[in-house]
Parts: structure tokens; sequence; C-alpha cells
């Protein structure tokens, strides 16, 4: 007998794959948005492991994105294209592992910037970690074989329901494990008090390079699915703002809140197609809103009942 | 030999500007350690004050009195606008996890950029003259007045601010309160107006950043500021967040290496190199150049 | 810790099967294909959707492409319209952002079941809206996105303006013919894939030309000092520096050269194009600078005065620039591909957009060549006393 946990994962994934099967039916636009919101749900809840539980403040969120949209694009439609063709086997077959190799690209690019750089504070943190998705933007613009500054095109559209969806309740379940196993007390001690749980003979930087490098790989997946949703990936799309966009979900969701995060990513993703035409107001409202919550409401906007933790509170 | 002493006097220009605006940085970090990521918005707010104040309020430009004035005025709002932020911002959040003031930094970064947006519009603008301009020319260099305003105003504020941390009251307040926020509450000090003066200082420093960064290049933005914001912070703290001397030196650092990776064919990393740097010094030595190294007490 | 590693490894093989069997039930791809109950049926308004960036970084050209699109359509309207019907003009607006290009092209034709797609102007969105379009067999006229790759994406996929490869050949030969400069120096944006572009094709035909790139240096869009580049520039002490990047930076480099002392000529392509590079770069030092561009309003051609002077006095007095009249001219080309066509079903619509043979633009007369590129000619502009000033024209 499965785990409960395991159990609604796996009906989850069946819903997916039940849903996906009639996706043809749905009209493409509604389709895009809600595959966006899959991709969206899978970027807020791995950030959610770095800047809600284990209390780090990463603003390079899209730079991991980028790592695995590339790695993930190289493979379908670039140099590894050949190969995948000379394997016989059909690609579409070939997507998941295509997504893993996306994640894992990103996640070893997230243990080369986060082994240094999480010794460090939490500002400090934040800063280095900005800086590195530009550098990651600037060495993707140099590329010339990955299409430099014009980004690479004619990514096929593999992603369909199953997969987004699929990706995001493996992802919230990773999630959801990972936080309630012996590493996400580690977390939650790190989150709590650094200092303190160091003094308890706690290898703090371990457990922040874990669910750094973590949230690292599942933003990767995330970017395998963006490139092959939308069917084109250039370097400037994952720029600060993209990174920001995932850390208000977190942020308005509430730091180390499952539910909330996923709530928000919903929400945010729905809203900013509704909002279109207020495109430029709209981020107004959203850095308002930061404010005020740290401000009034530090647990975020979907949370109610207290949890056993609140991180900003 | 000429090439690199023209440089030099490039990465000098360069490198005044971003010390003016870690100065800003350091001292609020000083006083309340934490990074005020608006300070580089409060930068963009400067030129635009002064952008605003020739194109529409009809400042006389191009003289130095009205060049002078403009500068004033920058500097004199964007205190109020940093005093503001402060009080409604920051000044509710005091005691309260790092975490919480981070975010709500970055959230009135992020207000000022797209309200910045929306209401300058987001097109790049061409800055007005503001002092008369001239090129000097000595045999093969060249430099403009611009920069030497900018590396005068510079070594200005720096020894004026030196003047007011060392030795005056007030200054005397502020690094008692660095010291020790309790124990110089304790003493009589009030400690919020000292707080809100000094980012009344510090914004006055960006705003006339701002200004003299917009002369130099008068194409500005609401976006402008988050670059040299950046390339600041890293100045900070290469010359030791908390030093006023320090964050001069780590400015002219910055400005100097800047553009010497740029003019040898590496510019596409320039700014990779001041994050790289940034991340050697922190896990090197995390003081900073001239920072003095402290324990956090438990 | 342990638990939590081992615990899923028989799960994880149930889930690859899982993940396999789904595979299989996914029905293939639906294609889309022309809709055949909205832009088939021959009653109500036609509806062409327009994507552009109206806020952003780029806002600018979007903005400037609009308002020719949005006079297009006007006055397509008020002479009657197309085919008896009159033309509803759709925008949306893609924020300068990645990503929303696909989300709105997929909205236009599934959702507002428009007849054609008109945009963009940043080449990169382009490319992300195409396959879009050409698999719903839907065409779409980019008026300025001037990356080769946007119609080689498939056959619906068209533009009015002039290529990179063309522009840079022509900056080419202007460079050694009217400016008689052998040694020439790169300054290139290496963010955006339009100033790599066209540095490369400049390039390459310049040197088959005899010509020198004496040194290429590099700056990442949204800098502001250029001054080590330009340090380095000059001491290579080329003949004339080429500058493919857009007027922000353009501007900045002019004035920060000439505050160095490098009196040379610069040049560049059509992202020159906007009033505010004089006001940046200030109207002294940009003497002796010249770019390349679609048109120029100061062009006699009464067609061109008429455009100029509608525009002026729809948009408060503004002068329309080289985006203003090619977002016009893919307006009117598309029109008048519809009432020849004398249907608005996509394959019909497409094969008499690809028919556009020497149509009247006011950037020049425009025939759509076998590649979907327009080849027409382009004018070189300078600077003189504060003004653009045209100085020459150049013919494909």
């Amino acid at each position: 007998m499965l785990p409960r946990s395991q159990i609604v994962l796996l009906i989850s994934l069946a819903t997916a794959g039940f849903i996906s099967a009639f996706s043809s039916r749905i009209d493409d636009y509604i389709l895009d948005v809600v595959l966006g919101i899959g991709i969206n749900i899978i970027l807020a809840v791995s950030l959610n492991l770095i800047n809600g539980f284990t209390g780090q403040f990463s603003l390079g969120h899209a730079g991991f994105m980028a790592v695995g949209a590339y790695a993930a694009g190289t493979l379908t439609t670039g140099p590894g294209k050949a190969w995948i063709a000379a394997s016989g086997i059909s690609p579409a077959v070939l997507f998941p592992f295509v997504l893993l190799a996306g994640g894992l690209a990103a996640a070893v690019v997230g243990l080369a910037v986060g082994a240094p750089s999480l010794r460090l504070k939490g500002d400090y943190l934040a800063i280095v970690t900005l800086g590195f998705g530009e550098i990651i933007k600037v060495i993707l613009q140099n590329i010339e074989s990955l299409g430099g500054s014009r980004g690479m095109v004619g990514i096929p559209s593999y992603t369909t329901f199953f997969w987004s969806f699929g990706a995001a309740a493996i992802t919230i379940y990773a999630a959801w494990a990972l936080v309630n196993s012996t590493l996400g007390c580690g977390f939650l001690a790190v989150a709590d008090d650094e200092i303190a749980a160091e003094a308890m003979g706690l290898n703090t930087t371990r457990y922040k390079i874990i669910a750094f490098v973590t949230g690292a790989f599942f933003a990767g997946i995330a970017g395998g699915l963006y490139a092959h949703l939308k069917g084109y990936i250039s370097p400037a799309g994952f720029d600060f703002n993209r990174s920001i966009e995932i850390v208000i979900m977190v942020i308005l969701g509430g730091m180390g809140r499952h539910v909330g995060v996923v709530i928000a990513a919903v929400l945010l993703t729905v809203l900013s197609e509704k909002l279109r035409d207020f495109g430029d107001k709209r981020m107004i409202v959203y850095s308002a809103l930061l404010i005020l919550l740290m401000l009034a409401r530090p647990q975020g906007l979907f949370t109610w009942k207290s949890a056993r933790k609140a991180i900003a509170g | 030999m000429t090439e690199f002493l023209q440089q030099l006097i490039n990465g000098i220009s360069l490198g005044s500007i971003y010390a003016l605006i870690a100065l800003g940085y350091t001292m609020v970090y000083g006083v309340l350690r934490f990074i005020n990521f608006a300070h580089s918005d409060v930068f963009m707010l400067g030129a635009f004050v002064g952008y605003y104040a020739v194109r529409k309020w009809g400042i006389p430009a191009g003289g130095v009195a009205g060049g002078l004035l403009v500068l004033c005025l920058a500097m004199s709002i964007c205190a109020l606008i940093g005093i503001l932020i402060e009080r409604l911002a920051y000044r509710p959040l005091r005691g309260r996890p790092t975490l919480s003031v981070l975010i709500t930094a970055i959230g009135v970064s992020l207000l000022l950029q797209n309200l910045g947006q929306s209401i300058f519009g987001a097109n790049p603008k061409a800055f007005p003259r503001l002092f008369p301009e001239a090129n000097l020319h000595l045999g093969q260099l060249s430099i403009t007045s611009n920069q030497l305003l900018v590396i005068a105003v510079s070594l200005i504020l720096l020894v004026a601010l030196h003047f007011i941390v060392h030795r005056t009251k007030t200054g005397t307040a502020m690094r008692a309160l660095s010291f020790n926020a309790t124990a110089s509450s304790l003493v009589g000090i009030n400690n919020d107006r000292i707080i809100s003066f000094t980012f009344g200082l510090g914004s006055a420093l960006a705003g006339a950043g701002g200004i003299l960064y917009a002369m130099n290049y008068p194409s500005i933005d609401p976006l402008m500021g988050t670059m040299p914001g950046l390339k600041a912070f890293v100045a900070a703290v290469l010359g030791g967040v908390g030093s006023l001397p320090g964050a001069a030196l780590g400015g002219l650092l910055i400005g100097l290496i800047e553009t010497f990776v740029a003019g040898t064919g590496w510019s596409t990393y320039r700014d990779a190199v001041a994050f790289a740097i940034l991340i050697l010094i922190l896990l090197l030595r995390p003081a900073g150049l001239l920072g003095k190294s402290r324990s956090d007490k438990v | 810790m342990k638990r939590f590693l081992f615990n899923p490894l028989p799960f994880s093989s149930l889930l690859a099967a899982v993940c396999l069997s789904f595979t299989g039930c996914k029905p293939a791809d639906s294609g889309g294909g022309p809709q055949d109950t909205g832009p088939g049926a021959n009653t109500g308004k036609i509806r062409v959707g327009e994507y552009a960036s109206m806020t952003g970084g780029e806002a600018a050209f979007g903005q400037s492409s609009h308002k020719g699109t949005q006079l297009a359509f006007e006055e397509v309207n008020k002479s009657g319209g197309v085919l008896g019907r009159q033309i509803e003009h759709l925008l949306e607006d893609t924020q300068s952002k990645q990503g929303e290009s696909a989300t709105i092209s997929k909205k236009f034709i599934s959702r507002d079941k428009v007849v054609a797609l008109l945009g963009e102007v940043a080449s990169g969105r382009s490319l992300e809206a195409a396959p879009f379009c050409q698999e719903a067999r839907i065409p779409m006229i980019s008026p300025s996105s001037t990356n080769p790759k946007v119609t080689e994406m498939g056959d619906y996929i068209f533009r009015v303006c002039f290529t990179d490869p063309f522009q840079g050949r022509l900056l080419a030969e202007f460079a050694q013919k009217t400016l008689k400069a052998r040694r020439v120096a790169i300054l290139s944006d290496t963010a955006s894939a339009y100033s790599v572009g066209l540095a490369k094709y400049f390039k390459d035909p310049f040197v088959a030309g005899g010509g020198q790139v004496v040194l290429e240096q590099k700056y990442s869009g949204k800098d502001k000092d250029f001054k080590a580049q330009l340090t380095a520039i000059k001491a290579a002490n080329p003949e004339a520096i080429c500058v493919p990047g857009y007027y922000t930076e353009a501007g900045l480099i002019v004035a920060q050269a000439r505050q160095l002392g490098i009196n040379v000529p610069l040049f560049g392509g059509d992202g020159w194009e906007a009033p505010q590079l004089i006001e940046i770069a200030g109207g002294k030092a940009l003497e002796n600078t010249y770019y390349s561009t679609h048109y120029s309003s100061e062009n006699t051609d009464p067609q061109v005065q008429s455009f100029v002077a509608a525009f002026k006095a729809r948009y408060n007095g503004e002068t329309p620039d080289a985006m203003a009249a090619l977002g016009y001219d893919s307006a009117r080309v598309l029109a008048d591909a519809i009432k020849r066509a004398g249907s608005t079903e996509g394959p019909k619509l497409r094969d008499a957009i690809a028919a556009t043979k020497d149509f009247p633009c006011v950037t020049g007369r425009t025939t759509l060549d076998a590649s979907r590129n327009a080849s027409k000619s382009a004018v070189i502009l300078t600077v003189k006393d504060n003004r653009f000033k045209y100085v020459e024209t150049i013919s494909p």
C-alpha cells in the first residue's frame, strides 16, 4: 500500500493524463494559458523551497529556467536533434528525458552558483543570484550555436497538458516530501535561526545547497516545458523581471506554504492574461501589494490558518 | 601609453559616480544593517527631477547658477522621498526579520520603477544640458568638463560626509546608533530622527549621483538605476560596507576594472566581472578592503 | 533522509509507465487549419490582428508602428472598406516581453478568428508568433522585422521592409563608395540580434570588397558608457566606425566618440531612426554621421507628402518616422491583397499577398519576392543643423 501522498500524486497524474487526452478539443489560446499555469506552479513551488522553507533569497530563478530551456531545446532542436533522430525513438517519447536533462543541467549550474554564494547571508545572496541571472543571459547571448541573442527558433511543441501538469504534480509532491523529511527539518532550522542551527551542529551550508539545487532542478524542468510550449526562446526573455514574477508568486502565496503558493501561481497567471490591457499598471499593483503584505500580512495572501511556521512573521 | 592614460581617465570618471552611489548604500547599511534596494531608484528619480525641472518647470539650464539650482533641487526632493520611504515602508518593520525588510525594499524599488514607467514613459528621454560644456584636450588625451565636475562633486561630497559623520553631533549619534541601537537610545539619542536623517542624506547623494550620471550619459529612462545601482553596491561591498572611504575606493576600483575589461575586447563580460568580484570579495574578505570585520551578536 | 531517497524508486517506475501510456493516448496535434466559420463568412467586419510592443523597453517602435497601421485602416474604412466590408483592427500589446507573442497569436487565431496578423517590430517576437500563423495557415505580415530568419519560418510569413543582409550590403557599399573608407571599426550590441546580424552582414561584403575591419568591439544593450571601447577604437585609427545598434546607444556612442576627439564618420542602420537621436547626441556631434533607413519624411514624392500630412493631422502634428511608415504600408499591402484575393480565406489571401508587385508604398515601390521579402530601395540620411537630411537613395 502506497502512502497517502503518493496516492494523491498518482491520482493527479492520472487526471492530468485524462484531460490531456482531450486537450485537442480545447481552444489553442486557452490551452496556452493553462499550460503556462502548470509551468508557473513548478517555478513558484521550486522557488518556495529556497525563498520560503530555507529562508534564503534567490533573485535568479529565471536564470535556471533559461539553463533548462536551452539544454532541453538543444536536445530537440539544436545539435542534439540528429542524435535523437539516430536513436530511432520518437522524440515525443523521449520528451521526459529531455526535460530531465534540462533539469539536471540547471541543477549543475545551481550547484556551481550555490556552493560559493550560499555561505553568504540572505541579502548578499539576493544580489549574487541577481548577478548570476544577468551573467547567464550574457553567456547565452554570446553562444552563436544556440542562436545568440536572436534566440532558438523552431522548437517543437511537445509540451502537452499532461507534461505540464504532471511535472507540476511531481514538483509539488517532491517539495512536500522533501520538506517533511529529515532534510526538511534542516531547512526550517536554517530559516528559523541560522546561527542557532549551526550551534546545534547542523551544516547549514549543506542544507542551503540541497534546497537551492533542488529548486534549480525544477526550474530547469519548467524551462524545458516553457521552451516546448512557446517554440521560441531568447536570452532576453529570462531576465530579472521574469525572476521577479516568480518571487511575487511566492511572496503573495505565503513563503513556506505549499497551497498558498500554488493558488498564487494560478491566480497571477490568469490575472496577467485577463488584465493584458493593463500591462504596465499590473506591476505597480503587484509591487505595492508586496510592500503592504510585508507590513500587514507577512504570511502571504492565501494562507489562512497558521501553519507550523511563519518564516516572515 | 596614451590609450592607457585615456582609459585611466575614463575609469576614474565612471568610478566617481559609482562611488557617489555607493556612499548612500554604505551609510544606510552602517546604520540599519540592510541593503536599501530602492537606493538605485531614488538615483533614477534624481535624474528625472532634473529633466522635469528644465523641460517642464522652466528652470533655465546651461548656466552655472541654473545648473546648481537644478542639482540642489534634485538633492532636496530625493532627500524628501528617501525620508518618506523610510517612514512609510521601513520604519514599521524595524525589529522584524531581515528577509521581510529585504522584500519590502525590493517592493519599493519595483514600485518606483513601474510608477516611473507609467508616469514618465518607458522610452528613453534626452537629458538637457545643465552646465556649460567644454572638451578639454591634453595632447592626445581628452576629458570633458562634465567628467571633471563629477570627480570634483564626488570629492567635495565625500569630504563633507566625512565631516558630518566624524565632526558633528548628529554624526556622533549616527555612529553610536550603528554601534548599538539600544544603547544609543538609552543615552538619549532619538534613533528615529537619526535614521530619518541618514536616509535623507543618503538619498540626497543618490539624487546628486542621478544628475551627474545623466549629464554624462544624457539618455534617461525609469530603469536606468538598476545597473549603476548594482555596480555601486558591489563597490560598497568591495570597499567594506559601512566605511565611507571604503565606498569611495571601491567605486573607483570598480570603475577602473570595468573600463579596462571593456577596453581589451572583453566588453560583453564587463557586468559579469563586477559580480565575480562581488562573489570573490565576499568569500575571501567579507569585511571588504577597508571595513572592520565584526561578528554578529546572537 | 534514506527513507526519502529510496522510497520513491518503485513509485517512479510506476510513474514512468503511466507517463508512457498517456503519451500513446494523446492524439496528434489538431493542426488548426483554416477557420471556415469566421473569416470565410461573407458578412460582418473583417478582423485583422496587430500585435505590437505598446509598453516596455521597445515601446517607442511599437507605438509608432501602431499609429501607422491605425491610420491606414481608418483610411481604408473611410473609403468604404474592402470587399464591401469594414476592417476591424484588433490590437494586443506584447509588452516587449518574450512569451507574449505566442499567446497573442493563438488568441487572435483561435479566439478572434482574424484573417491575418500584422506584427511585430522586433524580429525576436515575430519569430515567436510565426510558427503558429504558419500552422493555422493565417498570413502574417511583419512591418519592420529585418532579420532574414523571420520569413524563413514558412510560406505564410511576409514582410514589407528590407532585410538585414540587404541593409548590410548597402552600408558596406556606402562606406566604400561614398565615404571612401577602407579601414573600418565595428561597435555592435551583443544583446540585440539585430545589431549582431547587421554587423555580420556589413562585415562580409565589406571585406569581400577589399575593405579591412581593424577592430570589432562590443557592448551590451542599455550600457551607457562606451568610452572604454571607443578609446580602443581610436587607438586602432579607423577611417570610419560602423555602429549597427539602436538610437539610444548610438546617440551616446556618437556623443562620446566626439568627446574623445574621434572625428571620423560614424554610420549605422535603421535602428538609429528616432527624433531622440538628435536630442541625445546633440546636433553638432551628429554631423558627419550617416544611417540607412526605409524612408525619409522629407522625400518630395507626393504620396509620401500626403501620408506625412495625414499622419500629422491625425496625431497632433507628429512627424511619422520609418516605423510608422512601415506600419502604414503593412496594413495597406494587406488591404490591397484582400481586395485582389476577393476572399479572406488563408490560402487565397496568402497567394494574393505573395503576388504583390510594384505596390506603391510610402517606403518605396514594393514587390514581394519568392522568399516573401520586400525588395525595395533604402535611403541614407545624415544630420545637418539639428535636422535629418536626405543623402541618397540606394536601389537593390
